[in-house]
């Protein structure tokens, strides 16, 4: 930033500077060095990432199939997408999950992070427990939940049948069930994320301001709500974005725990791409399935970073 | 630092104050603290809750899973599924996988990644903004739109189902040049000014001055690439056609799904397939958190 600044606020000496031949000699090197510290990374994203996304583009508009040459089908996939109930209860079960997971762990992060921003015995074990399921592999610790929630020999199914919330075919078959099913298991894999970030800036709020507040007579909930919560508003902000995304990309919990099933209720647009892509290898399909998610997810991440413009706090 | 102690030295008085109102104060004041340790334990522990459940099932015989009701603890132990999880599933040939995968592109990408993030931080150049706003675009973008037209360029060039393929595409990220950048730029310039005022290359100024430096934040990027790519489920599971070409989430996945669930073994495997990612985290916990708490918050 300061850089940029400087630049911009001193033309004169930069033409003068320009006319030396040997310094823009130096320049010139400069760039060179620079491009080539940037070679690596960049050849492997143009490569990798960047013409994937364009080539999923193409892809979108035939009707390849990885058997049969890719053929020209202009908008017909996304037609057909748009006319599929597949695609819409992919979309919608999309929507849920994370109109109910990004909120559930976002408060659940802020309510653990002032609860363990106090002083107590234990603290740094419970902190450490609550972060770790972000760190393991959801995949592997979702064959754990889903041997949890067996209906005949998982110990958290006779739990909850013990307190009269009995399912007969197991939570995970149960077409009411599964969806809230998986969200939990995702909530319970980010939730110590965002405590973590949460944590950093309740850390990072002066103790006076909470002091000024006592003194003029705020009570804690005050003190919560107009004092740490508007500070916090920075990490709200990350934590809310990165929770959106992370949750239109679930995918884990859901292939291990249910499969997208019980009758597609857990579907979600990642699920499919799958389906669609890997399973009955429609690769032009696939590819219309993903690039509708992209413009989501980016128009999504656009708005909320348009939105955090205009509230960023600095004290 | 100065000012939390000096408000706690002048409020000395007005808290010996509030603690002189009597005994029950302090029985309440205590009696909350416990209640809040208590209530931290249970949190704990519910989090942990399907990993102690792995752990003990894991020593379970089969019999004793099978039992009705279930129950938390084993009623009899058992290594079997530990001894039979590497013939029953092509397990060392999963592990040394998900090693090789993990392990290589968290170097490689820790190189790249930094140099990347070294020229954007420290060199001027005109094309330094584009490529920063590529970076950011791309760490917006959902990687999943990828998927299909990657396979598909892999598999046409024979790398699928091969560990060559899973690496290379992963050799850098651009949350990780994102995340050196922000911390190169809060690093002091003098040591480096000094270094080229003696004639030192970019290159050794990036390795010899600011890579040393960097150690906290390379620690922390290596375990996020670490984890990440350990734990990754969809990319191996659409580039291996099979348990032996599998990582382990994958692996372990894919058995799952092919055979009636035989929990023990699954339980067995899987506590194994944690404990690296676990055993990471514990050794460098400390500069892990304080690193992610300050990602991108600068």
């Amino acid at each position: 930033m300061t850089t940029l600044q400087t630049a911009q606020t001193a033309p004169p000496q930069a033409a003068a500077a320009r006319t030396d031949a040997p310094r823009r000699h130096r320049s010139h090197r400069k760039a060179i060095t620079a491009w080539l510290f940037l070679t690596p990374a960049l050849l492997v994203l143009a490569a990798f990432t960047l013409y994937p996304m364009v080539q999923a583009a193409y892809l979108s508009l035939t009707n390849y199939n990885l058997i049969r040459a890719a053929e020209w089908v202009g908008l017909d996939n996304y037609v057909e997408l748009f006319g599929d109930p597949a695609f819409w209860n992919a979309f919608w079960n999309t929507v849920y999950y994370a109109a109910v997971v990004t909120p559930v762990t976002i408060g659940l992060a802020l309510v653990l992070a002032v609860f363990l921003d106090r002083q107590f015995a234990g603290r740094a074990f419970v902190r450490t427990a609550i972060f770790l399921p972000f760190i393991v592999s959801l995949g592997i610790i979702a064959i754990a939940w889903a041997f949890l929630l067996d209906p005949n020999i998982g110990l958290l199914s006779y739990w909850l049948s013990q307190v009269g919330i009995v399912s007969g075919q197991g939570v995970l078959s149960d077409p009411q069930w599964a969806m809230p099913a998986v969200m939990f298991v995702g909530v319970w894999k980010n939730v110590g994320f965002y405590m973590v970030i949460y944590l950093a800036g309740l850390q990072s709020i002066p103790e006076d301001l909470h002091e000024a507040a006592r003194l003029d007579g705020a009570n804690a909930w005050q003190r919560f709500r107009n004092v740490t919560l508007p500070l916090l508003s920075n990490q709200t902000l990350l934590v809310s974005v990165m929770a959106l995304i992370a949750s239109l990309q679930a995918f884990d919990q859901i292939y291990v725990m249910t499969h997208g099933g019980p009758f597609f209720r857990t579907e979600t647009l990642v699920m499919l791409i799958y389906r669609e892509g890997f399973q009955e290898l429609r690769f032009g399909y696939g590819a219309a399935i993903s690039w509708v998610l992209l413009i989501f997810v980016f128009l999504l991440s656009m708005i909320q970073y348009g939105y955090s413009q205009r509230r960023q706090v600095r004290y | 630092m100065t000012t939390t102690v000096e408000s706690t030295a002048v409020d000395r008085p007005a808290a010996s104050a509030r603690r002189r109102t009597g005994p029950s104060y302090l029985n309440t004041h205590a009696a909350w603290k416990w209640l809040t340790a208590i209530a931290g334990i249970v949190i704990a522990l519910a989090m942990l809750l399907p990993i102690i459940w792995m752990a003990f099932t894991a020593f379970k015989p089969e019999s004793d899973i099978v039992a009705f009701p279930p129950t938390l603890w084993p009623r009899e132990l058992t290594f079997e599924h530990f001894v039979d999880v590497w013939s029953r599933i092509p397990f060392a040939r999963l592990y040394l996988n998900t090693i090789i995968f993990a392990g290589s592109v968290t170097l490689i990408s820790l190189l790249f990644d930094s140099m990347a993030a070294y020229a954007l931080a420290r060199l001027e150049f005109s094309g330094r903004g584009v490529v920063l706003v590529l970076i950011l675009v791309l760490l917006m973008l959902p990687f999943q739109v990828t998927l299909i037209p990657l396979y598909d360029m892999l598999n046409s060039i024979g790398l699928t189902n091969t560990l060559p393929g899973m690496i290379i595409p992963r050799m850098t990220n651009a949350f990780g040049i994102f995340f050196l950048r922000q911390f190169f730029l809060s690093l002091p310039k003098d040591l480096e000014e000094a270094a080229r005022m003696d004639g030192a290359s970019e290159w050794r100024i990036y390795w010899g001055v600011i890579m040393p430096l960097a150690k906290p934040a390379l620690l922390t990027l290596g375990l996020f690439h670490f984890q990440y790519n350990w734990n990754d489920l969809l990319w191996p599971l659409i580039m291996s056609a099979d348990v032996e070409s599998a990582t382990l989430p994958a692996g372990l996945a894919l058995f799952m799904g092919q055979h009636v669930v035989e929990y023990g073994l699954l339980m067995a495997g899987s506590l194994l397939a944690l404990l690296p990612v676990i055993a990471f985290f514990l050794l460098i916990q400390r500069s892990f958190v304080a690193g992610i708490a300050t990602t991108g918050l600068k």
